[in-house]
């Protein structure tokens, strides 16, 4: 049977925030614009993020964009571009008040401004006292915003493909992107979707790790794609972990549960935190706090019949504190870990949270990729959100930041495409589509093999152990080369069913595909990151070092290659902020 | 279509369903139509697909926050999931 075509202006694949802030930039053209998802719009990871969007509006006390880009800066360890923090530090005030024209339920003050609540991070006057910068609609920020700009895009006409899988970009002989073939869950069928530009806006890679507190449908897709099709990943061995995940499932127990009065024991009922933060102890930062949980596993304090976790103590706090301050704490515990938190300890392991790296861009969604001893944009890509690396949070991310990204550079990204929306269509590479079509098919090989979840299972706990939390040049040598093994036995993979119709597991085996992908790229730029900066923790380089590393590393999956580029100190208007100590 | 292949295509479907954006539900959602949902009488069946329906900060407040769907139909299987393998 004939390959399916269809042709729109722009495809954005992924339709979380950044996808659907870049589709409605383009709603008062006549552009056609297709939108790709995997899962129902507003089931995208963004409604995960309930915390809100930073923007220096000034509606509770005084603020200014330039102080909320130091804050940023520094936060990044000195590793993001300022040119583009400045960037979304001042386009946070226009987007947060074009979401707000759109329909967002901002939470208000009295006055009928948007609140704006405190958030660790954020300062006043360059490291003064705290900022309050942070609008939320309610608890449920993501979730609204996701609404909204949903409601927004059908009233545009977007078209929605829900529930397709992307496979690969299409890429001509110049390296001009021309649209992607994708699958339609439902039939089982491919469908070939030329545009004038694509956008990826897939979301993050947390599912490479084996506790993570990202949902399922983060599988790196985007990042994997963007690998195949010749463009690196940049900063991927930067990636945030939260101390406190429930120990082998990874969903978030909140740092509030610490500042409560809830603390960490080892198997000997001590408080290991004591010892590795006197001061701050189990309310050190996130980083530290996850190294000495995961030392205290590996130097067998561990807690549990195979000692692989630590207790999260609260019991002592008492029901009526529990029950009123920790909200959805006793049910988490009970739900996930068989534990009712109020009489019993929680049973705690670091869980991987998010990917500060991502698909090369520049401040304008463009996907950038290295030619010769400089970088050239990709013709016709674009990149947004998790799955993206501007940088703007170089080796560390801010809260507040993450909805803050997705927003502004989505939003960027739409308008960039408004200029391509008179070209025409370049002619169709069936090369490169018989290439895309042979991975899709290479699933419909029959016979006896390794079974996906084996394989899954066993590359999600290689990454867990030795491209996570605790980083040395031993661990992770061996982890790189038992990584690649791992990879190569993907051609050992069969499936057993192969029907067509909703075959979800030919989809979960193209997934994993797209988790290797991503973690090689972390473990591998994390072996030659030789220091420690931002979350990436080095015991044997302790210190940051900013006349050899002050880079971005780029991963090219050819070959496992890696380059660098240089990080780019010179904002757009204000002077630099050089590097120094980052103290808390 | 022979009917096991019905069924189990029917499955497949709902469990792609059950893909959310928050972990939390992704599991707890999962679990019940790995182990419970095909053996589930017609009424609870169809009750948890009603259930799927919700927006995920509904499902959020339902299973992990102990607040009541208004909705009479929906507080058996609600309950039943917080309860359940989610386990």
């Amino acid at each position: 049977m004939a390959l399916a075509r269809r042709r729109f202006d722009a495809l954005i694949i992924g339709a979380g925030g950044a996808g659907l802030n870049a589709a409605i930039q383009l709603a008062k053209t006549d552009a056609r614009v297709a939108v790709v998802s995997k899962v129902f719009p507003t089931r995208s990871h963004t409604v995960a993020a309930q915390g809100g969007v930073n923007a220096a509006l000034a509606n509770v006390m005084p603020d200014n964009w330039h102080w909320h880009m130091f804050d940023t800066v520094k936060g990044s360890d000195y590793l993001g571009d300022q040119d583009a923090i400045e960037y979304m530090c001042r386009e946070a005030i226009p987007t947060v008040y074009e979401l707000e024209h759109n329909g967002v339920p901002f939470s208000r003050l009295d006055n009928g401004k948007i609140y704006q609540r405190p958030f660790g991070g954020m300062t006043q006057n360059f490291g003064g006292a705290q900022a309050a910068r942070t609008c939320a609609a309610a608890d449920r920020t993501g979730h609204a915003i996701l609404h909204t700009l949903y409601q927004q895009n059908l009233r545009a006409r977007t078209h929605f493909f829900d529930e397709y899988f992307a496979i690969d970009l299409i890429r001509d002989d110049e390296g001009a992107i021309l649209g992607a073939l994708v699958l339609e869950i439902e039939t089982g069928e491919p469908l070939l979707i030329e545009a004038k530009a694509t956008v990826l806006a897939t979301g993050g890679c947390g599912q490479a790790f084996r506790t993570t507190s990202n949902a399922h449908i983060n599988t790196g897709d985007g990042m994997a794609m963007a690998l195949r099709a010749g463009v690196p990943l940049m900063d991927m061995e930067f990636f945030q972990f939260h101390p406190t995940g429930i120990a082998g499932r990874g969903m978030l127990i909140t740092e509030g549960v610490r500042g409560e009065g809830g603390y960490l024991i080892n198997k000997d009922g001590e408080r290991f935190m004591e010892r590795y933060a006197p001061n701050a102890k189990d309310l050190a930062s996130r980083d530290v706090v996850s190294r000495a949980i995961v030392t205290e596993v590996k130097e067998g304090r561990g807690c549990g019949p195979n000692g692989d976790h630590v207790y999260l103590k609260l019991d002592h706090l008492g029901e009526e504190i529990i029950s009123k301050r920790l909200p959805g704490i006793r049910e988490s515990g009970r739900i996930f870990a068989g534990v009712d938190a109020a009489r019993e300890p929680l049973p705690v392991f670091p869980t991987a949270h998010y990917a500060m790296g991502g698909i090369p861009t520049d401040r304008y969604g463009r996907v950038l990729a290295p030619v010769g001893t400089g970088e050239e944009i990709v013709p016709g890509l674009y990149a947004a959100g998790e799955c993206a690396c501007v940088s703007v949070h170089g080796g560390n991310r801010l809260g507040g930041n993450s909805l803050l990204d997705i927003l502004v550079f989505g939003r960027a990204a739409g308008l960039d495409l408004l200029q391509h929306m008179e070209s025409h269509h370049r002619p169709m590479d069936e090369a490169s589509v018989d290439k895309a079509m042979a991975r899709l098919e290479r699933w419909d090989r029959k016979g006896e093999g390794l079974s996906v979840a084996e394989l899954r299972e066993a590359f999600r706990r290689c990454m867990e152990d030795h491209a996570g939390v605790f980083r040395t040049e031993e661990i992770m040598t061996e982890g790189v080369e038992r990584l690649r093994e791992l990879r190569e036995q993907l051609s050992e993979v069969r499936l057993q069913d192969h029907s067509k119709v909703f075959n979800t597991a030919r989809i979960e085996a193209l997934e994993l595909e797209n988790i290797m992908a991503c973690g090689m790229a972390i473990a591998v730029s994390a072996l030659n990151r030789q220091e420690s900066r931002g979350t990436h923790s080095r015991p044997d380089y302790p210190k940051r070092d900013d006349v050899n590393w002050m880079k971005h590393s780029l991963y090219l999956l050819d070959g496992d290659q890696l380059d660098y580029k240089p990080v780019q100190t010179k904002p757009l208007s204000v002077e630099t902020f050089p590097p120094k100590e980052r103290v808390y | 279509m022979p009917r096991d292949d019905e069924q189990a295509r029917e499955l497949a479907r709902l469990r792609w369903q059950c893909r959310r954006g928050m972990l939390e539900l992704d599991e707890i959602l999962r679990a019940y139509v790995d182990t419970r949902y095909p053996g589930a009488s017609a009424g609870e069946q169809a009750a948890f697909r009603r259930l799927l329906d919700y927006q995920d900060p509904e499902l959020q407040q339902w299973l992990l926050l102990d607040r009541e769907p208004e909705n009479e139909d929906l507080r058996a299987i609600v309950t039943l999931l917080r309860d359940g393998p989610g386990a």
